[in-house]
């Protein structure tokens, strides 16, 4: 269970502070939650404050009632956090395997890593060797990166966008993968995204926007809302559809 | 051999015992083993310090290994070695050079290598550099590589200097015939206060012939890297060079290239990227568990691999 408790995060801009996350409060046990809302709503910040790459500048964060706000990514991610980035990294030389045996903190044999990739939706003989460079798609990059988080099988994974950067074909294909994605990995999934796809399997959905938690419920309760872009829940987000 | 010289040896050869197929292992300036083949002749020059090796035409999957130790503080050799590849031949040449320098006086290895090969002949050719020792002399290694190739040859050379080298000049000078293809893969990582230098000169002389020089390299401590490529298009050909390279601490790295165009449908590319290990690199190892230390090897040891 993940529980923000009055998380603030502010960066100096033009002379002055901009607030970026208000005041933040929410706690997280279901299976699949999705975060939505308008770009530079604070969705993105909020991911990276949970993960460590970013420090509030307010607030705690407890990982199952311990406090971890003043651990770094690496004692994070060693108490079961995973991070899914939007724009996956690249590394000159690291292979798809080696990134995969780095992810699960085990020796694994090429069976164990090739069962992660084909989860994926990728042929593992194809990809087993490959550099994690720039001659891989943005398609497949993301497909790695969720392999990598699989491999992890951590109590809270946190995607953040994983439409971002990629056709829609290749969207259409990864779709399916989150649709079983729960079923892989034994934890709470925390997807960041603007896709309704994605929200429709969501068992509850965050609406954020101007850094402040517009709404919070169930799918069924929240998604119509945000759909029909007239329910009154989210100006910012209604605006943006019109 | 002792210990140290065994150990020598598998640091630069990959070798733990006598390797199959021709060699020739020189230890502390003396012969200390040779094998020839029925396809592979190895002669001692007559004339000045060095082995003539002479492969004959038609030789298929045959390795030749070469290798040197230098286990005595303050020896310094130049060594002379010439290679005749015949022509159609298909052989892999393994050469390197390991010093173990426990004195305070400077040892010196300078080993030119002379590679005559022939017409569409192919060779892999691979060098490794390595050196250990606590004292306080230098450990010096100035190889100078010469290349001439003939029409439709191929010569692939990989270049590894990972460890313990003070200082090091690179010399390379490369002559293509007509369709022949030279590819060049340096790996260097420089530590504490080394310094080395790789200064490679390809003249694309036949029609169709074409160069890869390809550099991987990290800096750290103060050591100091120099990059130069020179690149001269004589002839309808395609030449590329690469310097790829890490920078750690207070490393310094310079990439120089040189390409000329002589003939109008040369077509020469040079690239070079130098920067310190991404940060979001970093970011994304420890987001799996790694601490920042162990995610800089990982990303250091793939980028050399």
């Amino acid at each position: 269970m993940l529980e923000l408790q009055h998380i603030c995060y502010e960066v100096e801009q033009d002379g002055g502070e901009k607030n970026i996350l208000r005041d933040i409060d929410l706690t997280i046990d279901e299976r699949f939650v999705a975060i939505t809302g308008p770009n530079g709503g604070g969705k993105s910040t909020l991911a990276k404050v949970i993960a460590g790459i970013l420090t509030p500048t307010q607030g705690r964060i407890l990982l199952d009632g311990e406090d971890i706000t003043g651990l770094n990514i690496t004692e994070r991610a060693n108490k079961g956090i995973s991070f899914a980035f939007q724009q996956p990294v690249r590394f000159k030389g690291l292979t798809v395997k080696d990134l995969i045996t780095l992810a699960s903190g085990k020796r694994i044999g090429v069976a164990e890593a090739c069962g992660y990739l084909s989860e994926v939706g990728l042929c593992a003989k194809d990809y087993i060797d490959r550099e994690v460079d720039a001659s891989l798609s943005g398609g497949e990059l993301k497909r790695i990166e969720i392999a990598m988080i699989m491999a992890r099988g951590t109590k809270l994974s946190i995607f953040d966008e994983p439409e971002a950067g990629i056709d829609l074909w290749s969207f259409s294909n990864l779709i399916h993968v989150f649709e079983h994605l729960h079923e892989k990995i034994n934890g709470s999934i925390l997807i960041i995204s603007h896709q309704e796809r994605i929200l429709d399997i969501a068992d509850r959905i965050i609406v954020l926007a101007d850094g402040r938690v517009q709404e919070d419920g169930t799918r069924d309760r929240v998604l119509p809302g945000l759909l029909g872009g007239t329910g009154g829940v989210c100006s910012a987000l209604s605006d943006k559809v019109k | 051999m002792d210990a140290i010289q065994m150990s020598l040896l598998e640091q630069v050869a990959g070798l733990h015992e006598v390797p199959e197929g021709a060699y020739n292992i020189r230890a502390n300036g003396k012969k200390a083993g040779r094998n020839t083949t029925a396809h592979i002749d190895i002669v001692t020059k007559a004339d000045k310090d060095g082995i003539d090796i002479v492969i004959q035409p038609g030789t298929k999957n045959e390795s030749v290994h070469i290798p040197v130790v230098l286990s005595e503080s303050g020896l310094t050799e130049t060594v002379y070695n010439d290679f005749f590849i015949g022509a159609d031949s298909d052989v892999t040449i393994v050469a390197g050079c390991g010093i173990h320098n426990c004195g305070v006086q400077n040892s010196e290895h300078s080993g030119i290598h002379t590679f005559h090969v022939g017409k569409n002949a192919k060779v892999r050719y691979v060098e490794r550099h390595y050196g250990e020792g606590d004292g306080l002399g230098e450990n010096i290694m100035n190889p100078t590589t010469v290349v001439e190739m003939d029409e439709g040859s191929y010569m692939e050379m990989e270049t590894t200097q990972i460890k313990g080298v003070d200082s090091t000049v690179r010399t390379t000078r490369a002559k293509l015939g007509p369709g022949a293809t030279l590819i060049i893969k340096e790996k260097v990582m420089t530590h504490g206060r080394q310094l080395a230098k790789s200064d490679f000169t390809v003249d694309l002389d036949g029609e169709g012939c074409h160069t890869n020089v390809i550099s991987r390299s990290v800096a750290r401590d103060q050591s100091k890297q120099v990059f130069l490529a020179r690149i001269n298009g004589n002839a309808p050909c395609y030449g590329h060079s690469e310097c790829d390279a890490i920078i750690m601490d207070q490393g310094v790295v310079s990439a120089i290239p040189e390409v000329t165009a002589n003939c109008l449908d040369a077509s020469l590319v040079h690239e070079a990227a130098i920067g310190k290990i991404a940060g979001e690199q970093l970011t994304k190892l420890m987001t799996l568990g790694l601490t920042e230390k162990e995610a800089e090897e990982q990303i250091v040891n793939g980028f050399l691999k």
